[in-house]
């Protein structure tokens, strides 16, 4: 049993892509910059052009860190579930196959933080 | 005639008559209906009255006891009250950490009234029942007296007004308060290494101590006193969290790896609770006890080492995260500082830069770390800050399903990383801070699925008051969410240079110490 109760048990899911009105939670997170402590928790509706996300959204939740004038997001390398992996920036979250609550983090290469200690 | 005097009974003997009887097997109802918590947690019990309460303590004696240290400790509430006591504390920031803990710890002290009385119903045995009954009355006592302290301090600063209205919603608040409704759905044995062992045994030198010391450091006498008074029961707590674990340990070789898997959990949930602790000796005493690291040092890595060395003869090994949080100490207080500064606008109390002073005092007590990663950042801050550019994070945070706190940990051994983890359950995914909160999900994930994650409730729309709309022109989700918090914006939170707080105290303070 996945937990130790007094009969069967099933849990309410509190966080189903249903729950969210149409979008779907996606979580970002800048590598070596952690004046922004945590990954950010962000929902997108599935049809979003993942470019869109680089050029209008992240500028606002990243834009407070000196380095941020210097990045280069085509020279961004992504991690998705902490593997390896491309986006195009031209195609919809649905089109890349990011799916309700998965997890990026992007390596900016050269900058490592204010006076590179990965803040 | 001839009448002999009696002596009076002594307290082993009051004790034997009070629970006389009190363990008998009923005959109109199966034992198992009675006691239906029991068993289900496979915890094997062949006698109960091996349970040794090495207290005894009757309750007419409790309540003598009791009752004398409630008058002690009013007289000092009402006399500190009445001489303006709060005016005499080293700096007003300092009352930041009070607000810290009437929020985030408080709440948790009822709760812990409500699962003794609930364990103490749950155990067969009548050892446990008594001094579980005992400690659910202390718990509601410390309760009150920690809301009757800080209520003077309520009359003069912002922020402590709401303090249990904002236990259940403010975001970093559902990681005490998950920690212990955890704690209070899980089982009679689990609730008591939980919170009788982990917390009041293990922990507790790490929670509460540094609070009280805190306060007295930094010139607080009410709180001191409410401390001591509290402190005063804890040796009844302790020793109960001890034998209970003992008691399970010699009483079935089956028990050692359920208990031993409690003890990996709850060393876990318990030290996450305390990064809130790490952070106030560091940042929030104006005039600091020891750092964190010390503190860590002393009593997990010295006292918290001895304790299992003792236990090591049931089979017992120290907790599985212990090593992951002992390689954390140069860190935790530093990054988790870091988290409330940034996200200064949605916690009802202030933060602050650390001043040029406090920073060298930092280097110093952390000089493998601090430099090298945490200067520069409030460095950077205060220059920002004396700009107009102080830092408010608007971008809401990834959490732990399990701890629910914002994923900022670190990957053991390197503080430049932060550390995801996943699971994948029923077709979704599940994100954690560590390897020791994603194997406590692992375990029993049908219990974490339910995790009312502040995040992802804001998100669903389950955080604004009633009547809110947003699809209004204009809507603010911030102000929104800090409106449903009873959040006075911008006197509860915020950075304190320039906070009504600071103001005040500056004031008063003169005018109790200059002619004007």
């Amino acid at each position: 049993m996945a937990v130790k109760a007094l009969k069967p048990y099933k849990g309410e899911v509190k966080d189903n892509v249903e729950r969210f009105h149409g979008m779907q939670l996606l979580y970002i997170g800048w590598d070596d910059h952690k004046m922004f402590v945590a990954p950010f928790a962000f929902v997108f509706p599935p049809n979003m052009r993942f470019g869109d996300i680089c050029e209008k959204v992240l500028p606002g939740a990243f834009g407070y860190h000196p380095d941020w004038k210097k990045v280069d997001m085509s020279k961004a390398q992504w991690l998705k579930s902490s593997q390896p992996w491309t986006p195009d920036m031209t195609k919809t979250l649905a089109e890349l196959g990011l799916k309700h609550k998965d997890a990026l983090r992007f390596i900016t290469p050269g900058l490592t933080g204010l006076k590179g200690s990965s803040y | 005639m001839d009448v002999q005097a009696k002596k009076k009974l002594g307290l082993k003997e009051k004790y034997a008559h009070m629970t006389r009887g009190l363990d008998w097997e009923t005959t109109y109802q199966p034992m198992d209906k009675v006691f239906p918590y029991a068993k289900f947690e496979g915890i094997k019990v062949h006698d109960w009255d091996q349970w040794q309460d090495p207290f005894r303590l009757t309750m007419d004696a409790y309540w003598k006891y009791q009752a004398e240290k409630e008058r002690k400790l009013y007289a000092i509430l009402d006399a500190y009250a009445q001489n303006n006591g709060h005016l005499g504390v080293t700096d007003a920031r300092y009352v930041n950490a009070l607000k810290l803990f009437l929020t985030g710890v408080s709440p948790l002290e009822y709760m812990a009234h409500r699962g003794f009385a609930h364990v103490g119903r749950a155990f067969p045995g009548a050892g446990p029942r008594i001094a579980c009954q005992m400690q659910s009355l202390d718990e509601i006592r410390h309760v009150q007296t920690q809301v009757h302290a800080a209520s003077n301090y309520n009359k003069f600063y912002n922020g402590l007004h709401q303090f249990r209205h904002q236990h259940d919603r403010v975001w970093y608040l559902s990681v005490p308060k998950s920690f212990f409704d955890d704690a209070f759905t899980a089982g009679p044995f689990e609730y008591m290494i939980a919170i009788g062992f982990a917390f009041e045994y293990v922990l507790t030198n790490l929670l509460f101590v540094p609070f009280m010391s805190g306060a007295a450091y930094n010139g607080d006498m009410s709180t001191v006193t409410f401390g001591f008074s509290a402190q005063s029961d804890e040796a009844r707590h302790m020793t109960l969290g001890l034998e209970c674990i003992k008691f399970m340990l010699e009483q079935d070789p089956d028990n050692l790896p359920i208990v031993q898997r409690w003890i990996d959990k709850w060393f876990w949930r318990g030290y996450r609770v305390l990064t809130l602790v790490a952070m106030m000796m560091d940042y929030m005493l104006p005039k600091r006890v020891m750092s964190w690291k010390e503190a860590w040092e002393i009593y997990a890595e010295q006292n918290g080492g001895a304790l299992f060395n003792d236990l090591a003869r049931y089979g017992v090994r120290p907790p599985k995260g212990f090593a992951a949080a002992c390689g954390d100490k140069d860190y935790l207080s530093h990054q988790a500082w870091s988290v409330f500064y940034s996200y200064g606008a949605a916690a009802p109390f202030h933060t602050w830069t650390p001043s040029p002073e406090e920073n060298d005092w930092l280097s110093a007590k952390y000089p493998s770390s601090f430099d090298k990663y945490y200067r520069p950042l409030w460095e950077f801050y205060a220059e920002q800050q004396k700009q107009g550019n102080r830092f408010y994070n608007k971008t809401l945070p990834m959490l732990c399903q399990t701890c629910q706190i914002p994923m900022f940990f670190t990957e053991p051994g390197d503080p430049t990383r932060i550390c995801y983890r996943e699971s994948d359950y029923n077709g979704m995914k599940y994100h954690f801070c560590s390897d020791g909160c994603k194997e406590i999900f692992d375990n029993e994930p049908e219990k974490y699925v339910q995790a009312w994650l502040p995040v992802h409730q804001i998100y669903q729309g389950h955080c604004f008051k009633e009547g809110t709309d947003p699809t209004a022109p204009g809507f603010d989700p911030l102000k929104a969410v800090l409106d449903w918090y009873n959040l006075d914006f911008g006197r509860d939170n915020l950075d304190y240079e320039g906070s009504e707080d600071q103001k005040n105290f500056a004031a008063w303070r003169g005018m109790a110490t200059r002619n004007e």
